[in-house]
């Protein structure tokens, strides 16, 4: 059932703002950054999410997750590849025998906008097809005009729709203007049924943002604490360096603790993040900065 | 009452921009009678690291601008230089140089930036060559910048010796990281406002202040640097760049004069040193 939206907290934003600086003035070095960076690459959903995209991108991509640098030794793959429904297939077969997870973004992404019918049809698609994971997209429109019995009965269809899938929630916090809202729309996806919860599709500027993560942790936890029940969170778009990664790690840590530290309950959607973490791994190994002629394209 | 002076900070310049270095370390610097100058910013790898990223992304369009636009930008960048030609005098002689000795130093400078901007167009005729093969193939040579360049600039002369080594890199198209003087750094900072006020692209020169013995190794192994310049004698620095230079094949060019004024110190051969020849074979009558 939809949960009460009106005994919620509100988020002050300078207040939000004076906590993120904190999470980012942890300092992480040598040891510490190597085991941060290893788990970084192994939370990373690599994604590719273009009109452009070929199966031969796909294939290339699934081989990049599975092979991040094989002349680093004891390095994780990353956690899954983030496609259409359409390269679903595609990278199903191209992952056989690794442990790597297939996600499909579903339900007409980016917008959403399309009949319930549609958005079903395209999450079974995306499941027969073989995905683990569904991303899916919240109606935004009917969000912000306070028409949220909607958006919590359409996550509830798609979550039926799923079947053994995990699913994702795209809120898409870009398009919600503030703090607050972020806070409604993720009440209501985790009480319709969502798995993770996931800041947005990437096409929206701004993409993730450590002020909507942490608004967005904050709910897990006040979640878990009323019904037990831990759900997942992946900041999407935006997250392209090794430092900006940390820090949202010490946030993870800091705001729900140890048991969200691994890829069950954390991701990253990104496509340039692995790489730069490759580099940086090299880096500590050699003591040489990197150039990213030396490692393969994603 | 008297008026108080305001003295100038003297920061870095990464990207077109003026920051201090991420390190916060600060050297002092004084005249040659050892009264107080000025602070200046003592830059750390970080720093270099970060004007590396910054070079990497701005040298594929400024090597993609076109040879005209580029030595319209080195003229550009004589004349803002001629029009603080006082400011610059002042601050020569304020690092210990006599006023003629600063006055020839400044000239000099304006007039080697005028010097290479005329050749911007024209070191690819003197470079390039269609070259004879015994087989039917059209075959050329031609060259194309390195990409980025970092510069230990020469300790003397801070000024003449940064504009003698800086200006032929990038009429060339290349970007560049440079470690100023560190005992005459003045100038090297002024002539960061000179270019910044000179259409030159964001991030294509980035200057820093500091010590080589730190920052000679950082700037001889970066993976991501094409090409390292030393303007010094200190044989163990040499060897030490040489040999980590070496693990991305990066090339090395070692200046060891210390008189940067003389003739010999402009040529298109310094231009060419930061070139790769690219030889492509074409195949004919077939």
């Amino acid at each position: 059932m939809i949960p009460n939206l009106d005994n919620l907290p509100t988020y002050d934003t300078v207040g939000v703002n004076e906590r993120i600086n904190r999470f980012k003035s942890r300092s992480i070095k040598k040891g510490a950054k190597v085991v941060g960076l290893k788990l970084a690459l192994s939370m990373i959903d690599l994604t590719t999410l273009e009109g452009k995209d070929t199966r031969g991108k796909v294939e290339q991509l699934c081989y990049k997750a599975m092979h991040p640098h094989d002349t680093l030794k004891d390095i994780p793959t990353v956690a899954a590849i983030c496609v259409y429904p359409t390269y679903v297939g595609v990278a199903k077969k191209a992952l056989e025998g690794s442990r790597i997870q297939v996600a499909s973004v579903a339900t007409a992404f980016p917008s959403g906008n399309s009949p319930l019918q549609v958005k079903l049809d395209d999450t079974r698609f995306a499941v027969a097809q073989g995905a683990d994971e569904i991303d899916m997209v919240i109606s935004r429109g009917e969000f912000l005009s306070g028409n949220y019995q909607y958006v919590f009965d359409e996550i509830a269809a798609v979550k039926e729709a799923c079947g053994k899938a995990h699913l994702k929630v795209i809120l898409e916090t870009g398009e919600l203007d503030t703090l607050d809202n972020v806070r409604k729309a993720s009440e209501i996806a985790m009480y319709a049924g969502a798995d993770f919860i996931k800041t947005s599709t990437g096409k929206i500027q701004p993409a993730a943002t450590m002020e909507v993560t942490y608004v967005m942790f904050d709910a897990i936890k006040d979640f878990y604490l009323k019904t037990g029940k831990m759900i997942g969170m992946k900041p999407a778009g935006g997250i392209s360096t090794s430092k900006i990664a940390l820090q949202y790690l010490v946030m993870l840590n800091e705001v729900l603790g140890e048991k969200w530290m691994n890829k069950d309950y954390f991701r990253f959607g990104a496509s340039s993040l692995a790489n730069d973490v490759l580099m940086q791994l090299v880096k500590a190994e050699t003591g040489r900065y990197q150039s990213a002629n030396y490692f393969s394209k994603d | 009452m008297s008026r108080i002076d305001v003295h100038k900070t003297y920061k870095l310049y990464i990207g077109g921009k003026f920051p201090r270095t991420e390190s916060g370390r600060y050297y002092p610097l004084n005249d040659k009678k050892g009264n107080f100058i000025a602070n200046m910013c003592l830059s750390s790898r970080k720093d270099f690291r970060n004007a590396v990223v910054i070079a990497r992304k701005a040298q594929s369009s400024w090597a993609g601008a076109t040879a005209l636009n580029r030595g319209q930008i080195l003229y550009r960048i004589a004349e803002m230089l001629e029009g603080r030609r006082v400011q610059f005098i002042a601050e020569i002689m304020k690092e210990g140089a006599t006023k003629k000795e600063a006055e020839t130093e400044v000239d000099a400078s304006i007039d080697r930036l005028v010097y290479y901007a005329g050749w911007s167009d024209k070191y690819q005729q003197v470079f390039s060559a269609v070259n004879p093969v015994a087989s039917s193939h059209f075959n050329f040579s031609n060259l194309e910048p390195m990409g980025v360049v970092a510069i230990m600039a020469p300790e003397e002369q801070g000024l003449l010796g940064l504009v003698s080594v800086v200006a032929p890199a990038i009429v060339g198209g290349n970007t560049v990281i440079i470690l100023a003087s560190e005992t005459n750094p003045l100038s090297a900072i002024s002539f960061a406002e000179v270019l910044n006020s000179s259409d030159v692209p964001g991030g294509v020169v980035n200057i820093l202040t500091g010590n080589v013995n730190e920052l000679h190794t950082h700037m001889a192994s970066h993976m991501d640097v094409n090409a390292v310049i030393y303007c010094g004698k200190d044989e163990n620095v040499i060897s030490e760049i040489n040999a980590l230079a070496s693990e991305n094949l990066k090339r090395t060019i070692l200046h060891k004069k210390s008189d940067w004024a003389s003739n010999v110190c402009e040529s298109p051969y310094f231009i060419e040193k930061t070139q790769e020849v690219k030889t492509t074979w074409h195949p004919t009558k077939v």
